[in-house]
C-alpha cells in the first residue's frame, strides 16, 4: 500500500497504461522535461522517451487533431490540456472531427483528452472553468470526472482503454488535498457509465460530481447530526453517458433530489438531470427538483468574489433544508 | 491569376523529366477523364433533381488530384477535400459510391449519414474530410506521426485551397508537422477564388509557397494544370518526407472553372480569366502532349472513353436503384457497441 494524492493517481494510471500498451502515448504542452504544469507526467520522459512523451507547440486544435489522426491509425493518445479552459481552442476539432468520426465513417477513435478543471484556487476566469456542458451536448464524446483518488486512477485507465473519445476532467482543487491508500498490485479500472453511491440515505439525495461531492458529503454529515436527516450522496463519475439506472433509482427511493455542481447553472448538467428525472420518475417525487450551482457569470478571481461564486457548505445546508421541508 | 498563366508559359515539364512512362501518362489521362465524366454525370443528376444538396466540381483542377495521388504508393494516406474526386478515383473509389453519396442513398459508403465526398476508407488509404476547412491538416499530421512512431515510412497527403489556408488549423497543423518533421505533404491548390472571395482578399502575399520558408519546410510552386509537373513535385516531396526531412508545402497554380458549387454561376469571376484558363485545361494539354510526342494515337485515347461511359452508366443505374436509407440507419454507431446497423447485419 502506498499513499497517493489524486494528482499522483492520475499519473500512475497513465504510467501503467504506457507500460502495458505500446500504442499509448502522451502529448501536450510542457508534458516532457517539465513533467506537466501540475506534474502529472513527471518522470515519464526519462522512462518512456521523447517519442511517447511529446511536448507540443501551443496549438490545442492541432494537438487534438494530431491525436485524432494517430488514433485513426490505431494509436491511443492521451492529450493533456494544460488547463481544461484551453480546450475551447480545440472545440471545432473535438466536436466536428473527433466526435463525429465513428458515426460518419465507422472509424474507431480511441483517445483521451484530460486536463485540470474547476475553481476554488483563485485562478480567475481562464484557469477555473468547468467545461463539461459544452461537450455534453455533442454526441460521440464520453465525459468522466473523478472525485476520489481511487477513481482518479481507475477512470484514467478505463478512459485510455475505451474505444471512443473520452474527456477526462480532473479537478485541480482535489489534486493535492485528497490522499488515499492505493494497493500497488491492484488493477483498478473504474467502469465508465457507472455512478457511485457515496452515502446511503432515503430522506433526500444529492446528485453531484467532482469536488462538489466532498461538499455534499460534509453537508450530509451535518444534516444527520443537526437535523436527523438521512441524506444520500451520488457521485456521478461519468457525465456522459449518464448512469440513468442509478439516478432514477435514487430519485424513486428518495423522492427529494438536490442537483449540485460547480459549473454555472443555465444549460448545465443539472438541467439535463432534472429533465431525465422529471420524465421518468415524476410520480415518485415529493418535492420539486432543486439545483444548487453558481450564478451565470464567469469565474471571478479574487478570493472573496470566488467565494460568492462557488457553492459553500452553508449554501448546500440551506438548500437541502429547504428541500427537506417542502 | 493571370500572372500564374504567364509564369508557367504553357510548356509542360514533360514525361522524361518526371520519369513517367507512356503507360502511366495514358493512365493519368484516363483517370482525369473519369473524374470529369463522373462530374458531368453528377451534373445531369443534379439537373434532374436527384442530387440531395450541393454539387461541387473540380473542373479544370483534375490534374492536381489525379497526378498527386498517382505519385504516392499504397499505404500513403490521403485526406481529400471537396474538389479532390480525382485523388479518390486513383485510390480505387468507384463512381457508384460517389453517385450514392450525392443522392443520399443507402448504397453509399456512409449509408446516407454524410454527403458528397465526405467519406473515407482507411483500407483504401482515404480519410473522410469534414466541412470545416483546415481540420485535415492536423489530422493528417497525426496520421503521419503514427507512421513515424511505428517506423512505417508512409507519407500522408492532404489538400487546402487558397481560402482554407486562412484558417488557424492550417497554421497549427503545418507548424506541428514541421516541428516534429512529420512525413506530410500539403498541397495548396491556389485556384483563384474561395467561393466569391479572390485570393488577394484572402492573403496579402498571394504566393502561398512563401509560407514554406516561414514554417521551415520545403516548398515547391508548380503549374497545377500540368500533370507531369504535379507528379514530379509530389514524387520528390514524398521522397523528402519519407526520408525523415519533414513536411513539404506544394503550391499548385490552377483555376476554379465553375462556381463554388453548382448553384453558383460565378458571375463575380471575369469572363476573360475563365477563357484564358480554358486554354490551359489539364486534360486537353495532356492530350495534345501525348499526340504531339507520338506517345498515343487519337484512336487509342478515344477508345478510353467507351468503357468508362459504360461503367458510369451502369453505376448510375446501380445508384438510382439503391433505395433511400431505411430509418434504422439514423441511429447507432455513435459509440462502440451501441447497435451500429452498419456492422450488425441490418444491411440485407
Amino acid at each position: 500500500m502506498s499513499e497517493l494524492t489524486y494528482v499522483e493517481a492520475i499519473g500512475q494510471g497513465i504510467w501503467e497504461e504506457l507500460e502495458r500498451d505500446p500504442s499509448v502515448f502522451v502529448l501536450g504542452e510542457d508534458v516532457g522535461s517539465y513533467g506537466g504544469a501540475f506534474r502529472v507526467t513527471a518522470g515519464m520522459l526519462d522512462h518512456f522517451g521523447p517519442a511517447r512523451i511529446r511536448d507540443t507547440p501551443i496549438s490545442e486544435s492541432a494537438i487534438v487533431g494530431a491525436a485524432s489522426g494517430a488514433a485513426m491509425m490505431g494509436m491511443r493518445p492521451v492529450v493533456e490540456m494544460q488547463f481544461i479552459d484551453f480546450i475551447s481552442s480545440a472545440f471545432n476539432m473535438i466536436t466536428n472531427f473527433t466526435a463525429k468520426a465513428r458515426y460518419r465513417s465507422g472509424v474507431a477513435m480511441s483517445l483521451v483528452i484530460r486536463g485540470p478543471s474547476g475553481g476554488g484556487v483563485n485562478a480567475g476566469p481562464f484557469h477555473s472553468q468547468n467545461v463539461e456542458a459544452y461537450f455534453h451536448h455533442t454526441p460521440g464524446l464520453k465525459i468522466v470526472q473523478p472525485s476520489t483518488v481511487r477513481d482518479a486512477k481507475g477512470l484514467i485507465k478505463s478512459a485510455i482503454r475505451d474505444p471512443d473519445p473520452v474527456l477526462y476532467l480532473e479537478h485541480k482543487y482535489l489534486y493535492r488535498r485528497l490522499k488515499d491508500e492505493i494497493p500497488e498490485d491492484e488493477e483498478i479500472l473504474t467502469p465508465i457509465g457507472k455512478a457511485a453511491i457515496r452515502r446511503d440515505g432515503d430522506d433526500l439525495c444529492i446528485l453531484s460530481y467532482g469536488a462538489m461531492v466532498h461538499l455534499a458529503l460534509a453537508a450530509a454529515e451535518k444534516l444527520e447530526e443537526e437535523d436527523g436527516l438521512d441524506v444520500s450522496v451520488v457521485d456521478l463519475r461519468t457525465l456522459c453517458p449518464l448512469d440513468d439506472d442509478t439516478i432514477l433509482e435514487r430519485a424513486r427511493s428518495c423522492g427529494r433530489i438536490l442537483l449540485l455542481h460547480e459549473a454555472t447553472r443555465t444549460g448545465g448538467l443539472g438541467a439535463e438531470l432534472s429533465a431525465r428525472i422529471a420524465e421518468h420518475a415524476f410520480e415518485w417525487l415529493d418535492a420539486p427538483l432543486m439545483r444548487l450551482c453558481p450564478d451565470d457569470t464567469p469565474v471571478p478571481y479574487s478570493p472573496p468574489l470566488e467565494e460568492v461564486f462557488l457553492p459553500s457548505l452553508g449554501d448546500v445546508l440551506n438548500k437541502a433544508r429547504e428541500l427537506a421541508a417542502y | 491569376m493571370k500572372g500564374a498563366l504567364q509564369e508557367f508559359g504553357g510548356e509542360m515539364l514533360g514525361h522524361e523529366k518526371a520519369k513517367l512512362s507512356r503507360q502511366q501518362l495514358v493512365e493519368m489521362h484516363r483517370l482525369m477523364l473519369l473524374n470529369r465524366m463522373v462530374e458531368e454525370r453528377l451534373g445531369n443528376l443534379y439537373r434532374q433533381g436527384k442530387v440531395v444538396g450541393g454539387l461541387y466540381s473540380s473542373l479544370g483542377q483534375e490534374g492536381i488530384s489525379v497526378a498527386s495521388a498517382y505519385a504516392l504508393r499504397k499505404g500513403d494516406k490521403i485526406g481529400p477535400m471537396i474538389r479532390n474526386l480525382g485523388a479518390m478515383l486513383v485510390k480505387g473509389v468507384q463512381p457508384r459510391e460517389v453517385f450514392c453519396q450525392y443522392m443520399a442513398r443507402e448504397g453509399g459508403p456512409t449509408f446516407g449519414r454524410d454527403c458528397n465526398l465526405h467519406f473515407g476508407d482507411l483500407e483504401r488509404d482515404l480519410v473522410a474530410p469534414i466541412s470545416m476547412l483546415g481540420t485535415l491538416i492536423p489530422v493528417m499530421a497525426g496520421m503521419a506521426l503514427a507512421s513515424q512512431m511505428r517506423g512505417e515510412k508512409n507519407v500522408m497527403m492532404t489538400y487546402i485551397g487558397d481560402g482554407g489556408s486562412s484558417t488557424g488549423d492550417f497554421h497549427e497543423g503545418l507548424n506541428l508537422a514541421a516541428v516534429w518533421k512529420l512525413p506530410l505533404i500539403l498541397i495548396c491548390e491556389n485556384n483563384g477564388y474561395a467561393y466569391s472571395t479572390p485570393t488577394h482578399m484572402q492573403m496579402a502575399n498571394t504566393r502561398m509557397v512563401d509560407r514554406a520558408k516561414a514554417y521551415g519546410v520545403r516548398g515547391d510552386r508548380i503549374d497545377g494544370n500540368d500533370v507531369t509537373a504535379v507528379y514530379h513535385s509530389v514524387r520528390r516531396a514524398a521522397r523528402h518526407a519519407r526520408s525523415g526531412k519533414g513536411p513539404v508545402l506544394i503550391e499548385a497554380m490552377s483555376f476554379r472553372m465553375k462556381g463554388h458549387a453548382e448553384h453558383d454561376d460565378a458571375g463575380y469571376v471575369p469572363t476573360e480569366l475563365v477563357e484564358a484558363w480554358r486554354h490551359r485545361d489539364p486534360i486537353t494539354r495532356l492530350t495534345r502532349y501525348l499526340l504531339e510526342k507520338g506517345l498515343a494515337t487519337r484512336v487509342e485515347l478515344d477508345a478510353l472513353v467507351e468503357p468508362m461511359k459504360a461503367q458510369i452508366d451502369a453505376d448510375t443505374d446501380w445508384a438510382l436503384a439503391s433505395p433511400m436509407p431505411r430509418p434504422e440507419f439514423a441511429r447507432g454507431g455513435v459509440f462502440a457497441g451501441d447497435g451500429d446497423p452498419r456492422t450488425e447485419g441490418a444491411r440485407a
